[in-house]
């Protein structure tokens, strides 16, 4: 992920401006480029769909995904929904809470972590199941999830 | 001729190593001297025994698992390449229990193609179902999909021929088809298991559906939340493209169909389908009042067929094989085949695709093997988070859209969620507002201020104050919420939260448990739905 750069965010805006429906493609791609929606990208967008500030910020704001501020350098994301609720992700996210000092929906002081709900991740027949940068981990024991938050703060 | 090895490379099987036994199984080959094929397909859907790896012997695949890394080298020295026995033997595949007692119809190929190869598709009796489309008029397709008795998959179960014909009907110059791949429900995971283990079906049910309607734009809303199976419908798509199986010229037949795959952005309102189409359109994921219909006024306010995944999976077989053939399955006006998926506290969770109308009971002991805990069995909730809590009594339901209503309960996307006798519904019913205060789309009032309103009023059953007051102020809550608001978020939150009380009672009548220090924790928990 880079630093946030107006040049690189017009030309990611541009490449899918034409899309049917095109503000969530750019609002992932911006997010992908630069691990958070920057305050300054909302003219740009609002600008290129010919779309006002207020709804292009009503879109960014409605949804879970899109973030205001940069993430830690790793991001895990530990189901809450029911089917992992029956296998214990109560205790499972105390347990990583207390491990990574953080509380969900926080990052670590240094950076490198940061720990998220989110509702299903459609591995509910290996139930707990959390997903990390984009790789998914089910049956998630207290030494699984140990593993996930040591590698986070070790890596840089 | 070297022996195909194959090793799922389904999200679920990925989660429990299924990428390291890949690799290890190819560099253990490659140092033996051994000329291995290795594939990469998608899941059986018997989850407890992933990374499940199977060779292809002159006996048919014989299966392995669960594997590990460290038992790959073990395996090659059993002589697992010839199928022969070692401690994590199953066996021929298609002889395991999970799997033989099943009909497997929407899920035929799921498993065992190659989910990237469209010669491996067509071989396993892929696109027979568009090429009889073909030599049909759209009217033709949509009688057949009507007298197949093929409802609706995402949990309303409203007939699919139905909603085509009003499509087909509407006159307009650009109609759509739309997949609502949003699977959100906890519990389920059928869809994204076809994404990532089938996605042709998917692409050519969707390529019947607009040669019925007349459309020629198709889009698959999928989720974030699932980054394989995005990206597995991406080169399944491109490769139809390459294949002349999409764009202007669909198979040959001068017909035009373009498809695309969107992903949607952690928002579980999405799944309703008119908050679907507004996130398609760009916009917050606020529902649209009905009618208009989207089969009338849909997608940037042309008609557009709005179908569930499996629902639209389930349209190749039925071109394929005909209407009767599809409609002998089942019970009652739920015709064809149930894609139960087991869940949460249990076993052996997996995919059980059945014809509808085998029980509760046999779906999770039967399939399942009870409680993954091995404590006994106190709740199980059908159909995401908004379907009903049922107790152990109930589980003689059979699995049909309209025994699940007349006991209050919703059938929903087929996701079973077991829980074990540490469960505690008042606890759950809190979550269910809690759940609806975060996912809210804010459009209407009562789903909107409602869940806040009913996560206070639970909070304080739990914690004693003036119960019985506050368990008729609840139902009363549950009553306007049911009849007040515009969607099914807020007009089924109810069902769990009260079919929690109904049958559960006790768990509301316990004396004050949380102390002030839970109840800290569980505040902190909360989300503000608006950030």
């Amino acid at each position: 992920m880079q630093a946030w750069d107006e040049d690189r965010a017009k030309a990611r805006i541009r490449e899918l401006e034409r899309l049917p429906g095109a503000l969530i493609p750019i609002l992932h791609a911006l997010q992908e480029e630069f691990g958070y929606i920057h305050s300054d990208a909302t003219p740009l967008i609002a600008d290129a769909l010919n779309l006002s500030r207020a709804e292009v910020h009503g879109v960014i704001s409605f949804y879970h995904d899109f973030r205001h501020s940069p993430p830690g350098r790793h991001v895990l994301r530990i189901c809450r929904a029911e089917s992992c609720q029956a296998m214990g992700c109560d205790a499972l996210i105390d347990h990583v809470e207390n491990r990574a000092g953080v509380k969900l929906g926080e990052t670590t002081p240094d950076g490198s972590l940061t720990v998220e709900q989110v509702f299903c991740l459609g591995n509910c027949a290996l139930s707990p199941a959390v997903m990390m940068d984009g790789e998914p981990y089910g049956r998630v024991s207290p030494g699984v999830a140990d593993f996930l938050v040591d590698s986070a703060r070790r890596a840089q | 001729m070297s022996t195909r090895v194959y090793v799922p490379r389904d999200s679920a099987a990925l989660s429990v190593g299924a990428e390291g036994v890949a690799r290890a199984i190819a560099s253990e080959a490659s140092s033996r001297g051994i000329d291995i094929k290795l594939i990469r397909n998608g899941s059986r859907g018997m989850f407890w025994l992933e990374p499940l790896v199977e060779v292809e012997t002159p006996e048919g695949r014989i299966a392995y698992g669960p594997v590990s890394r460290e038992s790959v080298t073990g395996l090659f020295d059993a002589g697992f390449l010839e199928g022969k026995p070692h401690a994590l033997g199953l066996g021929p595949t298609e002889e395991i229990p999970y799997l033989k007692q099943q009909e497997r119809l929407t899920f035929a190929r799921c498993g065992i193609v190659d989910p990237l190869s469209l010669d491996d598709y067509i071989a396993h009796g892929g696109y027979r179902g568009l090429q009889k489309a073909l030599a049909l008029q759209p009217q033709a397709i949509v009688d057949e999909v009507q007298k197949s008795g093929l409802r609706g998959r995402g949990g309303a179960g409203f007939p699919t021929g139905i909603k085509w014909n009003t499509v087909l009907y509407a006159k307009a110059d650009q109609k759509y088809v739309c997949c609502n791949a949003d699977e959100g429900d906890s519990g389920t995971y059928a869809d994204r298991m076809i994404m990532e283990g089938d996605p042709f079906v998917l692409i050519e049910g969707m390529t019947i559906a607009a040669l019925a309607v007349g459309a020629t734009q198709g889009y698959i809303y999928s989720r974030s939340e699932y980054p394989h199976a995005f990206r597995a419908m991406q080169r399944a798509i491109a490769i139809a493209y390459e294949r002349g199986y999409l764009g202007a010229n669909v198979a040959g037949s001068g017909k035009r169909f373009d498809l695309e795959v969107r992903l949607g952005a952690g928002a579980y309102i999405c799944g309703e389908e008119t908050s679907m189409l507004e996130s398609l359109e760009g916009r917050r994921g606020q529902i649209r009042p009905k009618p208009p219909l989207p089969a009338i006024e849909g997608l940037f306010g042309k008609p557009t067929v709005v179908n569930n995944l499996i629902t639209l999976a389930s349209v190749p077989i039925i071109l394929d094989k005909g209407a009767d053939y599809y409609r002998d399955f089942g019970m009652g006006k739920s015709r064809g085949t149930l894609t139960i998926q087991l869940a949460g506290n249990i076993k052996h969770g997996g995919l059980v695709e059945k014809a509808f109308g085998i029980t509760l009971h046999d779906a999770i002991y039967g399939f399942g093997g009870g409680t993954a805990s091995g404590r006994p069995l106190r709740a199980v909730q059908v159909g995401g988070p908004l379907g009903a809590y049922f107790p152990e009594s109930f589980l003689d339901t059979p699995l049909d859209y309209e025994a699940f209503a007349a006991r209050k309960g919703m059938l929903g996307h087929g996701g079973i969620v077991v829980f074990d006798d540490t469960v505690d519904l008042a606890k759950q019913a809190r979550f269910a507002m809690e759940f609806c205060a975060i996912e809210s789309c804010g459009k209407c009032t009562p789903c909107r201020i409602g869940s806040t309103r009913g996560v206070e009023v639970i909070e304080r059953i739990i914690a004693n104050e003036n119960r019985a007051r506050n368990l008729e102020l609840l139902d009363d809550l549950c009553e306007l919420m049911t009849d007040g608001s515009l969607c099914a978020l807020g007009g089924l939150i109810p069902l769990p939260v009260q079919s929690a009380v109904r049958h559960f009672p006790e768990d509301f009548s316990k004396p004050a448990s949380v102390s002030p220090a839970q109840a800290g924790v569980l505040k902190s928990r909360e989300t503000h739905p608006w950030h």
